[in-house]
C-alpha cells in the first residue's frame, strides 16, 4: 500500500494548487504514472477515492500510464523499460525508489548502468480543472 | 504541472521535533560514524530517535551499527525499521549489495521519493547521515526539510577544514540553523579548527580524540558505545541536546 502515500501526496499537492488558483470545487485531476515505478493503478485509484473530500468530493481522477524510456549516456542506445526482465526483489526496490534502477538495469547494448530516464519515472500531477 | 511528492514532505516530518543533518565538506572525516553513534547514544538516553542514511551512493551506517535483515514495513507508505531502538531507513534496503551509481538529479529524485513515502513517527530527533559536500543532496535537504539543522564534522586537517569552511559559509548565507562543529580524530593539541569556527560565529561543540579501537567495534553496537570515541561524543551530545 505504498500507493496510499502517493495518493496522499497527490491530494495534498492538488489541494495547494486549487487554493492558489482560487478553485471552490475541483472537477478533474489528471495524473500521469510512469511504468518504471510499477504503481498498482487499481490501488492508487482506490486510495484516491477514499481520500478525496471537501473540494475534491466530486472530482474525477484520470490516470494515464506512461511508458518508461531509458537512454544510455555512454552509447546513446534508447530502450523501453520492461518489468518482465527483473526478479521480484529488484522490481520491488524500483517500485519504492525508482532510482535503484541504476543498480539493477544495464544498457542492453553496452552494459552501462549510466542511463537517463527520459520519461515514465513516477507519479506526476498533470492538470487540475475546477470551478472558481 | 507539479511533482506531487514535494508538498507532502513537511507532513511526513510533522511528528519529528528536530532534524539533525550530520554533514561535512569532504568524506573520510567520520560523519557516518558520528551520525550512527549519535543516534545510538541519544536512543540509549531514552530519546526517541530516527536515523536516515541519505548518503545514497555510499551508505555505511548499517555496517557501523551492524544492522542486518531489517526492512521498513509497507503500510500506507514506509514505516521505518527498528534497529537497536532506533527507527532506521537506508537506501541499502533497496540497493542491497549492488553499486548504485547516481547522478545529481537521480539523488534528488530518490531523496524526494523516500521523504514523501516514509512515515516517521513521533521522534525527538531524526539524525540524517548526509553525503559530503555542498551538491544536490545538501541543497535539496535545505530546500525541502524546513526544520533541518546542521551538525558539521571536521578533522584537525587544514584540508578537511577548508571544505568545512565553505559548507559553513553556505549555511550561514542561507540562514540554515547550525548546531555547531565537532572536531573528530584529534591527535595532538591545536586550536586551529576551534579558532576558525568561532571566528565565523559558529558554536564549536568539542573535540573527539582519534580512537584506534573504534574500527574493531564496527558492527557491534554494544562495543561501539563503550569506545572512547562514543563516550566523548556522548559528553558532547548531552551538552548540546540536554
Amino acid at each position: 500500500m505504498h500507493e496510499w502515500a502517493l495518493a496522499e501526496a497527490i491530494i495534498s499537492s492538488a489541494s495547494k494548487i486549487a487554493t492558489q488558483e482560487g478553485l471552490k470545487e475541483v472537477i478533474e485531476v489528471k495524473i500521469k504514472v510512469g511504468e518504471l515505478q510499477q504503481v498498482e493503478i487499481d490501488i492508487l485509484e482506490f486510495a484516491l477515492s477514499e481520500l478525496k473530500k471537501d473540494i475534491f468530493k466530486n472530482a474525477i481522477f484520470t490516470i494515464e500510464t506512461v511508458k518508461a524510456e531509458l537512454k544510455c549516456r555512454i552509447c546513446g542506445h534508447q530502450w523501453v523499460f520492461s518489468k518482465d526482465k527483473l526478479d521480484v526483489d529488484s522490481a520491488e526496490a524500483i517500485h519504492f525508489v525508482p532510482e535503484t534502477a541504476h543498480a539493477y538495469i544495464k544498457c542492453p547494448r553496452c552494459g552501462s548502468p549510466d542511463f537517463e530516464i527520459l520519461r515514465g519515472r513516477g507519479v506526476w500531477l498533470e492538470s487540475i480543472r475546477g470551478v472558481k | 504541472m507539479a511533482d506531487p511528492r514535494i508538498g507532502i514532505i513537511d507532513k511526513r516530518l510533522e511528528k519529528v521535533k528536530r532534524v539533525i543533518a550530520v554533514s561535512s565538506g569532504k568524506g573520510g572525516v567520520g560523519k557516518s560514524l558520528i551520525a550512527s553513534t549519535l543516534a545510538l547514544t541519544l536512543s540509549q538516553k531514552n530519546r526517541s530517535v530516527g536515523l536516515f542514511d541519505v548518503d545514497f551512493t555510499s551508505p555505511s551506517t548499517h555496517i557501523i551499527l551492524g544492522i542486518q535483515n531489517v526492512k521498513p514495513k509497507e503500510e500506507k507508505g514506509l514505516i521505518p525499521a527498528d534497529a537497536h531502538g532506533i527507527k532506521y531507513v537506508s537506501i541499502i534496503n533497496y540497493s542491497g549489495e549492488e553499486a548504485l551509481p547516481l547522478r545529481g538529479a537521480d539523488v534528488s529524485n530518490a531523496l524526494i521519493e523516500l521523504f514523501a513515502i516514509t512515515r516517521w513517527e513521533t521522534l525527538d530527533f531524526l539524525i540524517m547521515d548526509m553525503p559530503p559536500g555542498i551538491s544536490d543532496a545538501t541543497l535539496d535537504m535545505i530546500r525541502f526539510v524546513k526544520k533541518i539543522e546542521f551538525l558539521v564534522v571536521s578533522t584537525p586537517s587544514q584540508l578537511a577544514f577548508e571544505t568545512v569552511k565553505k559548507l559553513l559559509k553556505l549555511l550561514l548565507e542561507l540562514k540554515v540553523p547550525l548546531v555547531g562543529v565537532v572536531e573528530n580524530m584529534k591527535m595532538k593539541e591545536s586550536n586551529f579548527v576551534k579558532t576558525h569556527v568561532e571566528a565565523l560565529d559558529v558554536p564549536f561543540l568539542g573535540e573527539i580524540p582519534f580512537d584506534p579501537k573504534v574500527e574493531e567495534a564496527f558492527g557491534n553496537a554494544n562495543a561501539l558505545v563503550n569506545t572512547v570515541f562514543a563516550k566523548r561524543l556522548t559528553d558532547i551530545a548531552l551538552k548540546v541536546f540536554p
